[in-house]
């Protein structure tokens, strides 16, 4: 049986490698995407651009809006003299946040008053605003601390940011990159082996040699492993290299983990190419898969903040655990007993969808 | 271009789309598909965050702060009993972050003197977008706190400068409110493209291009009345679209159906040339597949603006962006559905998709010859 | 124009990977009569037709249509590709709309012409079909009429009859002929059916790219007069005598031909002597255009010639007491159609077994069936004993299978597709590397071990395929289609090859639907919509069609008259 099985993988790899196409499928748009994903997909607030509305003369102005020209957070892109331009400016998106100062600010600050600051902050983007409006918070805060005569606030809450200090989104989406581009060429190379067999009429040749299902189906398996493998090796490498990301756990665990997902992501390959007739329906089929699985997987958006059933469909996807692992690994050595929560429902899912793919095929003969 | 033969070239498309179910579904089921996974899928808006609190060695809590801390919806706390109970929750991803107390806290904020009562936050910046959020959730829940105990017990400081942020156009700060736009023109770029694509390899598996173009039917017949039918698919599939992201999103449309129509249609000749354009050129499967993963699905998600801002990307990578008509598209949309018909903001969006559209369908001219090799 | 509808100077085709499809190819087309473009697949007819199309731009050469480019000459041309280019979602009505608003036709005229050609295609009640819902013999006869809808000048037809029953491939002869009466309407006809070339009025025999004869048919076989023989030799002794014949001096071609030996000389070679042949009532025949292709062949190739054969080792009795294959009440439907209808054979060791039938018969679903990939819905289908659906994968052992379409991985190399099939059944180490050994010796293809599979040409894919189905010395050999599309010369070799395998006593059960090769079975099915009409030897279904204006009728008139009287209540 392993003999058979052998001629079978070595059979495959050849053919992935004999075309030169595949080839540069496998190494070139991974490599493009890792360069690309990882400068694009950022949440950081910098620089974001504001615009100064001050109808105080005073010096007291002066120092405040100096909180905001310091600030990493934001970059002073012009200034504003009344409501309709201060409208302009965010509605032409000029600026995404104008700081209005109101003419009596001085005047309040020197006699101990509170002064209030509005700030409009375009909220198109959610996100951007409300961090925006979080870091205005801060450098006002640090104004007021530097009052004379002002007192301590009575409560300080210290930040620390554990795995992550410097906030940095790369170190968030390339454990995340390793876990998606392997699953997706894992789930490929399994859904477009079985079905240009079947497009080519190998298949059916195939069939009539005394290979059984399980042993094709292993036969398909383990190439599309070791591809998924090599390009989580190569995400792993370039992010270690080229971004310098930390690596906190061992580099053992995450390869025996990503067997144990890709082992799910053939499964879905296979069970896709059993389903399919040609090459173009199963490429179809896999996007369609692929799509809403990493978007459900927590791989651009917190699981917990979609909706309870997109939650319990998200237990479903293989995606989903390696992503905790994956990150776990890399940036805060994540506890063997975390490890194995993750583990073993991949290897749930994958043993159910080999199954699944293996009765498939075997229908597919009759 | 001979108004027969183009006629009878349209209406042998919508016969094709009337009969056969698969464009039906790319133009409809799969908007809706993606609409839905990723509309609700991708909500940055973090509610319920899960936070452990304790107080070193085990002193009391100033209730009124566990009811503050609790009373945002944005929190969700859960008073440990010991530090290593806490820390446990964190490596185990059951908690975000971890919220310290020190020993002292209550006895120095009830004598308010030189000391400040300390706290400490660690949160797991794993996600450092949602670390930065609850930071400031945490932040903002003490602020809240210390000005209800300060009108009480004359505590915090009178004076100093009280910041009042005006959220414009989105008070509520939804994520949806940008993010669904975005997913319009992720969906709208990826079934423009599949259409096309996939109904031209269709007609060259079944062979029928071939007698298509021995026939007397000009390119420009051929392709015109693929890119009006589908325009047509396309636009019906816009509207859904368009209806989910108000009706089941509830996402405003503050500005006019007309401008929103006029850029859609914009953008749809866009992706369906697009479509024409990789089908004719990459016969390969696999690599038409990558290609239009690459120019489609890719841009749409990573460098339109969808989710991450433009403005924070290096300055190669922005620059790379005004190469995808998706960045336009996603622009326009955001404006006209959260802002209104902002044209100042529209006709550059505009102007750049109509380069795009033109350069599309041209292309497709160009690359599409009448012949075989 | 002088006349010429037209002209191809020194024509010649390369595609991007620089292999070669025509190769300066020089000829003219006329007016008025049919042009056959005849020769096996991959000679260059499909590229010339399109060529002529101007689908394709030549690499060498011009070619002239109507006396300009190809381009130009659209609206005067009708083109029917090789799947007839219908839109299968469409009905038979709506087909004809479209073509008749891409040559804007209106009115009465379009009215008249739609009818008319309803009419000769006998296709007015399927107006509202779908195409994709039309019998292979209709859909040929739509595509037909949609390229005819503009009363081209010149009608490019590419293997029009591929696939389809010999009645409709009659009846298709008849429409283009009524067609062109009376106009100057010109054909060109591309075809890999031989005896079709006998119809044209002019011929462009084709083989690999290049222009083997260019004539009428008539003056291609001049030459042949005299030099064709028939010769009764005994039913059982077919095979051998063939291979005994080979061996004479100057014969050039030898081949079984219903009760008869056909024998070809070389020229200026005496009259062979019967009894040297093992045959009896040597006389001379006329010459046909298959023995023309045959003798050009040779001479241009003579290396194409069938050599001798490494003896196949004899397979043991192993299931001596039951039949090969047995075969009772087989019945599949899919949905509401049944496939196969209630059939019921038997095949003993050692015989050539033939499946024959037009395509959708359901010859290939009773085979598919037998291989163990299809699920008999009814009866039961055993080979070697077992029902193979069922046996365990050691039963697959025993059998050997060669798919209709070439079947093997081209981009892997020749070695690397003996070794993987090699694996597949499980041969390994000494065994497997003798096997591999033999079949590259055996099937000649030492030479090119390295090449990808898919970059051979046709021929020795075949070989290279019947190689792989032979490495595990099966004792039952399944052959789909085996010779569809290659030349004469590769399918005699091909056929020499399994009479060997059958007298080692391999059991053999081949499909075909090419009328003249059945000839080589032992026994014969006649399939015909999802039945078995009739089994029985060549010989025997030939007599039965016997009749006084018929005295030698041919397996082809026997499947007509047989599939009729049996369809017909």
């Amino acid at each position: 049986m392993w003999g058979r099985i052998i001629t079978l993988v070595m059979k495959e790899l050849a053919s992935l490698w004999a075309d030169g196409k595949t080839r540069f499928v496998l190494l070139v748009p991974p490599l493009v995407q890792v360069i690309i994903f990882a400068n694009a997909a950022n949440y950081d607030v910098k620089h974001v651009p504001l615009c100064v509305w001050n109808e105080d003369l005073g010096v007291q102005s002066a120092e405040l809006i100096r909180g905001f020209a310091g600030s990493e957070a934001f970059h002073i892109v012009g200034a504003v003299w009344s409501e309709r331009q201060a409208r302009t400016a965010i509605e032409d998106k000029q600026a995404v946040a104008v700081l209005h100062v109101g003419q009596d600010f001085s005047a309040d600050i020197l006699a101990g008053k509170t002064a209030p600051v509005q700030m409009l902050l375009d909220a198109r983007r959610s996100n951007t605003a409300l961090l925006a409006s979080d870091y205005a918070a801060q450098i006002v805060a640090l104004y007021n601390a530097r009052l004379p005569g002002a007192t301590p606030p009575p409560v300080v809450v210290s930040v620390s940011n554990l795995f992550n200090p410097a906030l940095d989104s790369k170190w968030f989406i390339l454990p995340g990159l390793v876990v998606i581009l392997s699953l997706m060429m894992t789930v490929l190379v399994g859904a477009l082996s079985l079905a240009r067999e079947k497009e080519l009429g190998t298949f059916e040749q195939m069939l009539v040699t005394p290979l059984t299902a399980p042993e094709i189906m292993l036969g398909k398996a383990i190439p599309a492993v070791i591809v998924g493998l090599a390009e989580a090796n190569i995400v792993l490498v370039a992010s270690l290299v080229l971004f310098g990301l930390p690596f906190a756990g061992h580099v053992w665990v995450l390869e025996l983990c990503l067997v144990a997902f890709s082992l799910a992501g053939v499964g879905i390959g296979l069970a896709i190419s059993a389903v399919t007739e040609t090459q173009q329906q199963a490429i179809l089929g896999v996007f369609v898969y692929a799509a809403p699985a990493i978007m459900i997987s927590g791989y651009a958006a917190p699981v917990e903040n979609m909706p309870k059933l997109l939650q319990w469909l998200s237990y479903t996807d293989p995606i989903r655990y390696m992503m905790v692992v994956a990150r776990g690994l890399f940036l805060e050595d994540l506890p063997g007993r975390v490890v194995w929560g993750q583990v073993w429902p991949m290897m749930l899912i994958a043993a159910v969808l080999l199954g699944v793919a293996t009765t498939l095929v075997r229908r597919a003969i009759a | 271009m001979n108004r027969q033969r183009l006629r009878g070239l349209i209406r042998k498309e919508a016969l094709q789309i009337l009969r056969d179910p698969s464009s039906l579904l790319i133009a409809f089921l799969l908007p809706f598909i993606l609409l839905i996974i990723n509309g609700f899928g991708l909500s940055l808006d973090a509610h319920h965050m899960k936070l452990a609190a304790y107080v070193e060695g085990g002193g009391d809590v100033t209730s009124s702060l566990t009811e503050a801390l609790g009373a945002t919806p944005y929190l969700e706390v859960y008073w440990a009993p010991s530090g290593q109970a806490a820390r446990a929750a964190l490596d185990a991803g059951e908690v975000r972050g971890v919220l310290v107390l020190r020993q002292d806290f209550a006895a120095r904020l009830a004598r308010p003197a030189r000391w400040p009562a300390r706290a400490q936050l660690a949160v797991s910046a794993t996600d450092p977008n949602t670390a930065a959020l609850m930071a400031g959730y945490v932040e903002g829940a003490f602020g809240v706190w210390l000005s209800d105990v300060g009108t009480e017990r004359a505590l915090s400081v009178s004076g100093g400068a009280e910041l009042e942020p005006r959220f414009w156009y989105n008070p509520e700060l939804r994520s949806a409110n940008f993010i669904v736009p975005g997913v319009i023109a992720l969906v709208m770029s990826m079934t423009g493209t599949l259409l096309t694509a996939l109904i031209v390899a269709r007609e060259w598996e079944r062979g029928t291009m071939e007698s298509m173009l021995a026939s007397p039917a000009s390119m420009r017949e051929l392709v015109g009345a693929k890119l009006i039918t589908y325009f047509g698919l396309g636009m019906g599939s816009m509207a859904m679209s368009v209806l989910i992201t108000i009706f089941v999103f509830g996402v405003p449309l503050r500005g006019g159906v007309l401008a929103l129509c006029f850029t859609a249609a914009l953008f749809l000749v866009f992706t369906l040339a697009q479509g024409l354009f990789i089908s004719t050129l990459a016969r390969n499967q696999f690599v038409a597949a990558q290609v239009a993963f690459l120019t489609t699905m890719m841009p749409a998600i990573m460098l339109s603006g969808m989710l991450f801002d433009i403005a924070s990307m290096p300055g190669w990578l922005r620059a790379l962006t005004y190469l995808f008509p998706a960045r336009y598209f996603v622009a326009a949309l955001q404006t006209i559905f959260l802002a209104g018909d902002v044209w100042p903001v529209l006709w550059p969006n505009l102007a750049g998709l109509a380069m795009a559209g033109l350069i599309g369908v041209v292309a497709t001219l160009r690359v599409t010859r009448r012949r075989l090799d | 124009m002088s006349g010429l509808l037209a002209r191809l100077e020194g024509l010649g085709y390369e595609f991007a990977d620089g292999t070669t499809a025509l190769d300066g190819l020089s000829a003219e087309i006329r007016p008025g009569v049919i042009t056959g473009v005849v020769g096996p697949d991959a000679a260059g007819k499909t590229t010339l037709l399109r060529l002529l199309a101007g689908l394709l731009r030549p690499t060498r050469g011009r070619v002239e249509v109507l006396g300009g480019a190809p381009e130009a000459a659209h609206a005067a041309t009708g083109y029917m590709p090789q799947r007839f280019g219908l839109y299968e979602d469409l009905t038979v009505g709506e087909n004809l709309a479209l073509f008749a608003d891409l040559h804007n036709l209106t009115g009465a005229v379009r009215d008249e012409r739609v009818a008319m050609l309803l009419e000769f295609t006998t296709l007015k009640p399927f107006t509202g079909r779908n195409a994709g819902k039309l019998s292979g013999g209709m859909k040929q006869k739509l595509g037909l009429a949609c390229a005819l809808l503009s009363k081209p000048k010149i009608l490019l037809l590419d293997e029009p009859s591929v696939g389809v029953d010999p009645a409709s491939r009659r009846e298709l002869w008849r429409i283009v002929e009524r067609m062109m009466a009376g106009g100057d309407m010109g054909v060109v006809w591309a075809t890999s059916y031989l005896d079709e070339a006998e119809r044209c009025a002019h011929v462009l025999l084709l083989h690999e790219g290049k222009l083997l004869a260019e004539s009428a048919p008539g003056a291609f076989l001049a030459p042949l007069a005299g030099r064709v023989f028939r010769l009764d030799v005994a039913a059982t002794e077919r095979r051998h005598a063939v291979g005994r014949a080979k061996a004479q001096g100057g014969v050039l071609d030898a081949l079984v031909e219903g009760d008869a030996l056909r024998l070809v000389m070389a020229p200026g070679a005496p009259v062979p002597e019967a009894a040297l042949l093992g045959g009896a009532n040597l006389r001379a025949a006329p010459p046909r255009f298959e023995d023309g292709f045959v003798a050009a062949l040779l001479q241009k190739a003579p290396e194409l010639a069938v050599g001798e054969l490494a003896p196949e080792p004899r397979r043991g009795a192993r299931a001596a007491d039951g039949p090969a294959i047995e075969v009772v009440g087989l019945t599949r439907r899919f949905g509401a159609f049944v496939a196969v209808d209630d059939v019921s054979f038997a095949i003993q060791r050692g015989e050539i077994f033939g499946l024959l039938g037009p395509n959708g018969a359901g010859k290939s679903t009773i085979f598919r069936m037998l291989c163990g990939l299809l699920r008999p819905s009814a009866g039961l289908a055993r080979v070697a004993g077992r029902d193979l659906l069922r046996a365990a994968s050691q039963a697959r052992a025993r059998l050997g299978y060669m798919a209709q379409k070439f079947s093997l991985y081209g981009e892997l190399s020749v070695r690397r597709n003996l070794e993987f099939f090699a694996g597949a059944y499980g041969l390994r180490g000494a065994a497997r590397a003798a096997a591999i050994a033999r079949a590259l010796r055996n099937f000649e293809l030492e030479s090119m071990t390295g090449t990808a599979a898919g970059a051979l040409p046709l021929g020795v894919k075949q070989r290279l395929s019947l190689a792989c189905a032979l490495l595990h010395e099966p004792d039952i050999l399944f052959l789909d289609e085996p010779t569809s599309g290659v030349d004469p010369l590769t399918r005699r070799a091909f056929w020499t090859r399994i009479g060997a395998l059958a007298d080692a006593g391999v059991t053999v059960l081949v499909t075909s639907h090419f009328m003249d090769e059945a000839e080589y079975c032992d026994r014969l099915a006649i399939v015909n919509a999802g039945q078995v009409v009739v089994v029985d030897t060549p010989a025997a279904l030939r007599a039965r069609v016997k009749t006084a204006d018929k005295p030698e009728p041919t397996l082809e008139d026997a499947f007509i008259a047989l599939t009729r009287r049996e369809g017909a209540p």
